[in-house]
């Protein structure tokens, strides 16, 4: 069960995972999640399904070493078994065929980012790219994104690699230049939260994929609850997709951080118990 | 099946009631359970309640009289052979007294420890119309299921020879737990399928270990391994498995116990500031992910003024579990007063033996935060009881201008829960009511779709372990006969 059937670096702390999990391969559809628990005393944390191989079974799970949770995921190698596998979760991203679809990801974004792109390329769309990251090597799924993009446009925040600036100068580019019809964004909290203001201006519809903590991801507790439209909804079973104006992200970015010091001392504990063991 | 009327004339039976007379057994006062020390137990989170000793069972069982007609069975929603395991009890023959009540429930620790008795079975027994304290049936069932898991020789109930007849179990909390066993009995070959990654549902993730045990749940679960009933988890039927692909390996019937999960919040101002948590979050956190442990992953705030909002037995179980995790003020916050709390008798004494604050007739209007967005406050509106409203409850209505602002910093919701949405939104076809339950024919069980039956709190929304169980009992049969014709 969830064997782990593929390792590879992205980048120092960004890791692809193939594994073993037929039936969620089978039923998954692109916005789709997945929960997963690392060990016996493991956290259960979300994650979206960036591919799946229905003939080998498997799914493509993208990970960036954060905090403890993450960290233990990204330990495991080619062969191990991830103990806990859940999915999938959520409700699968709405495709139809918009027009030209700017898609907006930063970071490790980019993972989930990729099947949506494909799906909406394959519903007749124009789709523009826009791929953003601090610095060069955290550009991830480049190549990927080209072959299901008409057209991929880089940018780094300190310009070491495709235009320099955020990712809502490349967006906004797109739309000085031409009629959007539609935005997708995934990325942090704050990047869509940026994405969505400026397309706001524009009048632009806009979906955005949130990421809100989460126990267990099927709507019994209510952890991941954000206010769209004033009205508190649940991301694992409303979502994760919203209409990213109707989304209040101020209020989600304070429920992010709500465990933060927390989070901190529990990482720092970690990193102490794996250095000694070196 | 048993004829309780013949059991009852059997000559060890007979010479056992011969033994004390009616009116002795009668004058004996009831055996109370002994109990952890209040301050020592709302610091560990150990049993509150410590069970009989075998001596003081048997002393208990001995104020049975026998009825001829037992009427605390009728209170019992799963009709467990109450005077058949008590007089076994009677005569020491402990290991029995389990066999006979396994015939009926799949989990009587379970039971024993958590059912609502002065409600059901012990609200039925003969003493009550004599004014007299009832027979402790339910202290007596945990005795003779402890004493039974303690021995070490658990006995594995009779099962019927395999009819090689698939049947699958969606939720493997008390009602697809139940249903599974008597399937199981039945000679079915029954597989449950949970989304979570235990087994026991609410048992597990919701009452907590000083009311219920994890250990005690897992064993009655072995039980049911033992029978042959086979439990996946890690499986969501409607995503990762749908009825259709069911069907398609071959199952003839589907039991639907999937609960009634789904948190309800109030929708006021700073409901969503941190720190305020509905209590399935703060429950499954602590119960389920084992959260207040130092090698466990999963984070849960500990806070030092904590209220709980609400009056039923999720409330008193979140407001116990705060004070067990070092909180200096934990407060319950309930709109009405006492004697309208859903929540056990037992449960309320013991946690004001605890130390808990009872904040009645309050109820939060706004909860206020600072700057980092945590909670700090809470403003409770003042109620008073106004007439009866149709349910026969005075409800609270508020007394105009009066409020009250209490420092808090943490607030765990738990005014109720609705029927989760996931198997009935996914399950193609099948009529749901408005309130999101899933229909089914209230004799039966069965659903409008004539392969699923379901029962618990997805049909009643939220309810008690043992009508879930009883549901559960009652699908089984149903279904059983159902698949016969």
């Amino acid at each position: 069960m969830n064997k782990i059937v593929s390792k590879e670096y992205f980048s120092e702390n960004v890791i692809k995972f193939e594994v073993e999990a037929p039936l969620i391969a089978r039923s998954r559809k692109a916005g789709h999640f997945v929960m997963v628990k690392v060990g016996a005393k493991g956290e259960r944390i979300p994650l979206t399904i960036a591919d799946a191989d229905t003939s080998k079974g498997t799914i493509t799970l993208v990970v960036q070493r954060m905090g403890v949770s993450s960290s233990k995921l990204a330990q495991l190698n080619e062969g191990d078994e991830i103990t806990d596998l859940v999915g999938p979760l959520g409700q699968a991203t709405h495709i139809e065929n918009f027009g030209t679809v700017v898609c907006a990801c930063g970071g490790v974004g980019t993972a989930p980012m990729l099947p949506i792109v494909a799906a909406l390329k394959a519903a007749g769309n124009r789709v523009i790219t826009v791929l953003a990251a601090r610095t060069h090597n955290l550009i991830i799924l480049e190549e990927q994104m080209k072959k299901n993009s008409d057209e991929v446009i880089v940018m780094t925040d300190d310009g070491s690699y495709g235009n320099k600036g955020l990712v809502t100068k490349g967006v906004e580019d797109v739309i000085n230049r031409e009629k959007v019809d539609m935005c997708v964004t995934i990325g942090p909290a704050v990047m869509m939260k940026f994405v969505s203001e400026l397309t706001k201006k524009y009048e632009i519809p806009t979906v955005a994929s949130l990421n809100t903590i989460m126990v267990d991801g099927t709507g019994m507790c209510g952890a991941c609850r954000v206010s769209v439209g004033g009205r508190t909804k649940f991301v694992c079973v409303d979502g994760p997709e919203f209409d990213a104006h109707q989304v209040d992200f101020d209020e989600m970015l304070m429920r992010l951080g709500g465990y933060r010091d927390i989070e901190r001392e529990e990482m720092e504990r970690f990193t102490c118990k794996t250095d000694s063991k070196h | 099946m048993r004829n309780i009327k013949e059991e009852r004339n059997e000559a060890w039976r007979a010479d056992l009631r011969a033994q004390i007379k009616v009116k002795e057994r009668m004058m004996a006062p009831r055996i109370h359970m002994p109990e952890q020390d209040a301050m020592e137990r709302s610091h560990n989170n150990k049993e509150v309640n410590l069970g009989l000793t075998a001596e003081q069972a048997i002393v208990e069982a001995r104020r049975c009289i026998d009825c001829p007609d037992p009427t605390c069975m009728k209170g019992c929603p799963v009709s467990i052979y109450i005077p058949g395991f008590i007089k076994q009890i009677e005569t020491g023959n402990f290991l029995e007294a389990a066999k006979v009540l396994k015939e009926t429930s799949a989990l009587p620790a379970v039971c024993g420890r958590v059912c609502p008795q002065e409600k059901q079975c012990e609200a039925e027994c003969i003493y009550v119309r004599s004014g007299k304290e009832p027979v402790a049936i339910g202290h007596l069932e945990r005795f003779a299921a402890d004493f039974e898991r303690e021995s070490g020789q658990i006995s594995v109930p009779e099962v019927a020879p395999a009819n090689g007849v698939k049947i699958a179990v969606v939720g493997s909390g008390p009602a697809g737990l139940s249903f599974a066993g008597d399937m199981a009995k039945l000679g079915y070959d029954v597989t449950v399928f949970e989304a979570l990654h235990e087994i026991g549902g609410v048992l597990k993730y919701g009452i907590p270990e000083f009311r219920l045990p994890n250990n005690i749940v897992d064993v009655e679960i072995d039980n049911l391994r033992a029978m042959g009933v086979k439990f996946i988890t890690n499986c969501i039927i409607g995503k990762t498995l749908t009825i259709d692909d069911l069907k398609e390996d071959g199952f003839k019937g589907v039991f639907v116990g999937s609960g009634a999960g789904l948190p309800r919040f109030m929708s006021i101002k700073g409901e969503n500031l941190v720190g305020v948590m509905s209590s399935n979050e703060y429950l499954t956190r602590v119960n389920l992910m084992d959260a207040a442990s130092d090698d466990s992953d999963t984070p849960v705030f500990l806070g030092k003024r904590v209220a709980v909002i609400g009056g039923g037995n999720t409330a008193m179980d979140s407001v116990r579990t705060a004070i067990r995790l070092g909180a200096e003020r934990a407060m319950i916050v309930y709109r009405r007063s006492e004697e309208e709390m859903p929540a056990r008798k037992e449960e309320i004494k013991h946690a004001k033996e605890e130390g808990i604050e009872f904040m009645n007739l309050r109820s939060p209007i706004e909860f206020i935060g600072n700057a980092q967005g945590r909670v700090t406050h809470m403003v409770l509106q003042v109620m008073e009881l106004g007439e009866p409203d149709a349910s026969g409850r005075r409800s609270p209505v508020e007394v105009p201008g009066e409020t009250e602002t209490i420092e808090v910093d943490e607030v765990i919701v738990s005014v109720g829960v609705s029927p989760n949405p996931l198997i009935p939104s996914t399950v193609g076809g099948l009529k749901i009511s408005k309130w999101g339950t899933i229909e089914v024919n209230q004799d039966t069980m069965q659903s409008d779709i004539p392969m699923i039956f379901a029962g618990g709190d997805i049909v009643r929304g939220g309810a008690t372990v043992i009508l879930a169980m009883g549901d559960g009992r009652k699908a089984a049969a149903n279904m059983h006969a159902w698949i016969s014709n």
